[in-house]
């Protein structure tokens, strides 16, 4: 019985037999060669060369380490809603006559965190987190820059950055007008001026009336 | 005229649980010990260094009692936090101005926070003056990094809590850093290039959302209240076991061992 339970042990090539330094006299008898096996012995099973018991345990522990594999993939998943309770990216921010040339509106500053600068040429609107630690900076109307709170990053109407431990300017986010003539601003697509992103359609939008 | 309390000593129920007598003998001494299950996590005997506060100054100790007292008013703060975005500034408020010696559990729990994180690091330093981190205790020194790392954790998750202006900035600022995160961060090395976006990466799995908000809240007080700790103290059971199975605590250079 136990004997049925083991697989018979598949036939093996023989290491090469290393050569003795040759001796004074050859009396060497000739090696038997092995005839050369082109198919396998009989009862050998081959690559399935496991009885019922490994098997068993092979199966099991594969069990085992696939219901972990899942188990940790769905658990990570599982910490990535599906659904994000959070506001909207894009908002209508009125007519762009509602703007005057040289202002910067902080109309939206409090609910979406957006200044809407409006020139001679036309509208950018900023992201109101500074690029150093993610504050939300001020605009100093008589000193005519933004100013962060924080740790004292400044920046220049434009947005580019000029004193504090801040790396790089502000980000501009997408202004367009829609089919009613409305101001849209999308804060998900964002413009960064160290990227050569401000010339990008969408950064800047031209209007003179 | 037998006394009461011998009386009782001689009862099944007091037997059944104190297994031997109290006589002051060293082998009592000893059985004191190995038969309580909270004391015999502590060695029978000990070398006479290590009673030389001078030399540990303790610092490791204290930092564990600290952890209890952090578990214990914990656990009381709990009994009228709500980590909702709506209720948790005013549990809070309520603590601190109505609920009966509200401000001293959670001011004990602030003040302990705040020195857990100063002895583990004086404990570190140590350490590390003392030479302890060489071997046999250098796995040791390993464990004790992350249980710092650990510590840093929940002082911070913890700061989020009272959700109030300070907090929600500090962690907006804090969690900000995990963009940068290698491989992992939207903004770090490699992150753009597996795929990381800010509403796929590791600071999102950490805020909950792309930004700190209510979903930011749950998950930091889940892992502040149940995960961190649990980690925490796996990592504090192989720590201390790991001091006596590498010698005890260490002491100065004799040029012999200790036991």
């Amino acid at each position: 019985m136990a004997d049925e339970l083991t697989p018979p042990s598949p036939a093996v090539p023989q290491p090469p037999q290393p050569v003795a330094a040759p001796p004074a006299q050859i009396t060497a008898t000739p090696i038997p060669k092995k005839p050369k096996q082109d198919r396998a012995p009989e009862n050998d099973p081959g690559v399935w060369r496991m009885g019922r018991k490994s098997f068993l345990s092979f199966a099991g522990w594969l069990s085992f380490l696939g219901f972990l594999g899942i188990s940790t993939v769905g658990s990570l998943r599982y910490m990535f809603p599906r659904v994000l309770f959070e506001p909207p990216t894009k908002f209508k921010a009125g007519l762009p006559g509602d703007y005057m040339v040289g202002e910067v509106s902080e109309k939206y500053k409090d609910s979406q965190r957006i200044w809407i600068v409006r020139e001679k040429e036309g509208f950018y609107a900023l992201i109101a987190i500074c690029t150093h630690l993610g504050c939300t900076p001020n605009w100093l109307e008589d000193a005519n820059k933004f100013k962060c709170p924080c740790h004292g990053s400044g920046y220049y109407k434009s947005g580019v950055n000029f004193e504090g431990p801040t790396p790089r300017p502000l980000e501009r986010a997408e202004i367009t007008l829609n089919d009613d003539g409305e101001i849209v601003i999308d804060k998900s697509i964002k413009f960064r001026y160290e990227l050569g992103q401000w010339g990008l359609p969408g950064s800047y939008l031209k209007y003179t009336g | 005229m037998i006394s009461p309390m011998e009386k009782f000593r001689k009862t099944e129920v007091y037997k059944s649980i104190f297994r031997h007598k109290y006589d002051d003998t060293p082998r009592n001494r000893a059985l004191q010990i190995v038969d309580n299950v909270f004391l015999h996590l502590h060695p029978v005997r000990i070398a006479r260094h290590a009673t030389n506060i001078g030399y540990t100054w303790g610092m490791g100790g204290i930092t564990f009692l600290l952890f209890l007292v952090l578990t214990l008013t914990g656990v009381i703060l709990m009994f009228y936090y709500r980590p909702t975005a709506q209720y948790a500034y005013e549990d809070m408020k309520y603590l601190m101005n109505d609920v009966p010696f509200g401000p001293l559990i959670r001011n004990m729990h602030r003040w302990a926070a705040h020195a857990m994180v100063i002895t583990v690091m004086l404990h570190m330093f140590r350490v590390f003056l003392t030479g302890s981190y060489k071997p046999p205790r250098q796995f040791n020194w390993v464990i004790g990094v992350v249980l710092l790392l650990l510590t840093f954790l929940l002082s911070f998750s913890g700061y989020l809590l009272p959700w109030d202006q300070l907090s929600i900035w500090a962690v907006t600022v804090g969690t900000n850093m995990a963009r940068a995160t290698p491989l992992l961060g939207s903004e770090g090395p490699f992150g753009a290039q597996l795929g990381m976006r800010p509403d796929a990466d590791v600071r999102f799995v950490l805020l909950g959302g792309t930004q700190v908000g209510p979903p930011t809240l749950l998950r930091f007080y889940v892992g502040h209240c149940i995960f961190l700790p649990l980690i925490a103290s796996i990592f504090m059971v192989v720590h201390f076991w790991r001091i006596r199975k590498d010698g005890g605590i260490s002491g100065p250079d004799t040029g012999k061992k200790n036991f």
